[in-house]
């Protein structure tokens, strides 16, 4: 099968061109570093994405949070119920844990920003 | 009147990396002004990863990209004061602030570094027809908004403009339970990255409409629906291709202009392409000892330049302080092509290793970069050259004998 998609991996955002048997790339073009050929593997079997989004702290503040390891696509939406249904205890710091291995993902969300 | 070597105005990633480089090179006295009630700048409500990929060699989000300059800042004890709005520099470098705390009040620098960023385009620029009901954001103050207040600015929503912070703000605001039904961009491609164009859009299935606009506002209290149309090569809309979308709120992501109002009272000569000051390789201003860096000089599409830029003025403005160093005026000029729309800096004044920014006007495929001075010529391939990405090249000593030297594109 051929497929066409866009490298995320970087802002260079380079145009991938593949061609797949059963789901594994036999060729690939356009990629510019080998992370791009990476990307497409994963990309055709599980994509996954940072969830990048915020959390209500103890004081009423807005806490900027992200997964620490790229979560599987289709459950970003799962997480976000999850995270907005959280309210973060307060004093934090950056690197934090606040929600541990969501969804079984083996991901952590974490703090981005200090917060007092 | 308080003295100080070094005033830098605006602490956002530029104004941090100045003064933490003017703060290593031995100036002690100097002092931050930011207008915010904290340092980071614009990156406080950017809480997208994709930061610091060049600097640092991993992803960051916003806040934690601003938080490594803001500790350094802290670690070295550098004085900054927050809350605190600057209103005017004058060429003698008499800078003028305000603050409820201290009223209106005068300090004095050796040295200023402008840092003060940029802003967005204002809606009342776009002719769009119909009233400005509510409902009507700049893509930057919903950002605001929602990662910093926590509060949703509409449920059905229409984004004009594919910049970047358009369409990271469709993805945010879908995230959060908002229907994003179009971005809308009026230019046949988009001046946002592909990888946004893809992990932005693509991944929620929201349309992006190249070649359209928004034509009527509709709705008198708050905002009830669009009107967006195709428009042809002229950007005039074609009548028969009108749309009505109904929704509740349209983000304006239609671009962002330096922030000079206070450059323009000091004096500091701007230039007509990147509405920032015309500068030199150390990024010295008309007015010596005045130096700009970042957003204010130019728009930048990644903070890592941004960064890089405020250690070169920085590193100048403490060499200014240090060494009483006039301008050296022999001047080589940076002439381009049409095709190349700015370069920054706009000339050198003297032979030291130099990097130049530059963006081109248009879309261009298989093109060589060539660089001449005199005999000499350098050529670099480009298979692909966006206007919404900053191109870098650097400019090898040899290229420096000279009073201009050219920067043109050409066909491979
Ligand atoms: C809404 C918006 C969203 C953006 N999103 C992204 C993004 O997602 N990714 C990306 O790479 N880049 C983004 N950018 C570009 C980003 O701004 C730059 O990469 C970088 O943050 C610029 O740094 P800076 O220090 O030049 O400006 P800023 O970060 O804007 O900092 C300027 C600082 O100066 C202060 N200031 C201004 N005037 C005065 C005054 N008169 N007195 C005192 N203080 C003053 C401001 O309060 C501010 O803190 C965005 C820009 C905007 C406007
Ligand atoms: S292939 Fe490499 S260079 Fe191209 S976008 Fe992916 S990571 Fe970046």
């Amino acid at each position: 099968m051929k497929i066409e998609m866009t490298c995320i991996i970087c802002p260079v955002g380079c145009n991938l061109e593949i061609e797949t048997e059963n789901k594994k790339i036999i060729k690939i073009k356009g990629n510019t570093c080998p992370r791009g050929e990476k990307y497409a593997q994963t990309e055709i079997t599980n994509p996954v994405r940072t969830l990048t989004t915020t959390i209500r702290c103890s004081n009423g503040e807005i806490l900027p949070v992200r997964t620490d390891n790229p979560i599987p696509k289709e459950l970003i939406f799962k997480c976000m119920d999850i995270i907005n249904n959280v309210v973060c205890i307060l004093p934090i710091s950056a690197g934090d844990i606040i929600i541990e291995n969501i969804l079984n993902t083996g991901s952590n969300i974490i703090a981005s920003k200090e917060m007092e | 009147m308080d003295n100080f070597d070094i005033v830098i105005i605006g602490g956002g990633p530029a104004g941090m990396a100045a003064a933490i480089t003017a703060h290593q090179e031995g100036i002690e006295n100097l002092l931050i002004i930011e207008r915010d009630d904290s340092l980071g700048g614009i990156l406080r409500q950017c809480i997208h990863n994709g930061f610091g990929l060049h600097k640092f060699k991993e992803e960051l989000t916003g806040p934690e990209y601003a938080l490594k300059y803001e500790k350094k800042v802290k670690e070295l004890n550098i004085p900054y004061i927050l809350n605190t709005m600057v209103t005017d520099i004058s060429e003698d470098k008499t800078i003028t602030a305000t603050s409820s705390e201290r009223g209106i009040f005068q300090i004095k620098a050796k040295s200023i570094i402008l840092a003060m960023g940029c802003r967005e385009r204002a809606k009342g620029a776009l002719n769009i027809a119909g009233s400005r009901p509510a409902g009507i954001y700049s893509a930057g103050t919903a950002q605001k908004f929602v990662n910093m207040k926590g509060y949703l600015p509409g449920k059905d929503i229409v984004i004009l403009g594919s910049g970047d912070i358009g369409l990271i703000m469709a993805r945010r605001m879908t995230l959060e339970g908002a229907k994003v039904h179009a971005v809308c961009e009026i230019m046949p491609y988009s001046g946002g990255l592909a990888r946004n164009i893809q992990q932005c859009l693509k991944d929620f299935d929201i349309p992006l409409k190249l070649s359209h606009t928004v034509i009527e506002i509709h709705g008198k209290e708050r905002v009830e629906g669009v009107t967006i149309a195709k428009v042809d090569e002229k950007r005039n809309p074609i009548p028969e291709t009108k749309e009505y979308i109904p929704c509740d709120t349209l983000l304006l992501s239609v671009g962002l202009i330096p922030e000079n109002e206070l450059s323009k009272g000091a004096g500091i000569k701007l230039s007509n392409a990147t509405s920032g000051a015309v500068v030199d390789q150390k990024r010295q201003t008309s007015v010596e000892g005045i130096f700009a860096c970042g957003n204010v000089l130019h728009v930048h599409d990644l903070v890592d330049y941004v960064s890089d830029e405020g250690e070169i003025a920085g590193k100048s403005a403490a060499e200014y302080v240090l060494n009483s160093k006039t301008r050296n005026e022999s001047l080589i000029k940076i002439e381009t092509d049409g095709k190349i729309r700015y370069t920054v800096p706009q000339y050198i004044t003297e032979k030291e290793n130099t990097k130049i920014y530059f963006r081109v006007d248009n879309i261009y495929n298989n093109k060589k970069i060539i660089l001449r001075s005199n005999s000499n010529i350098k050529t670099f391939k480009k298979q692909k050259l966006l206007p919404g990405e900053m191109e870098t090249i650097t400019v090898p000593l040899e290229f420096l004998d000279a009073e201009s030297i050219y920067i043109g594109l050409e066909d491979l």
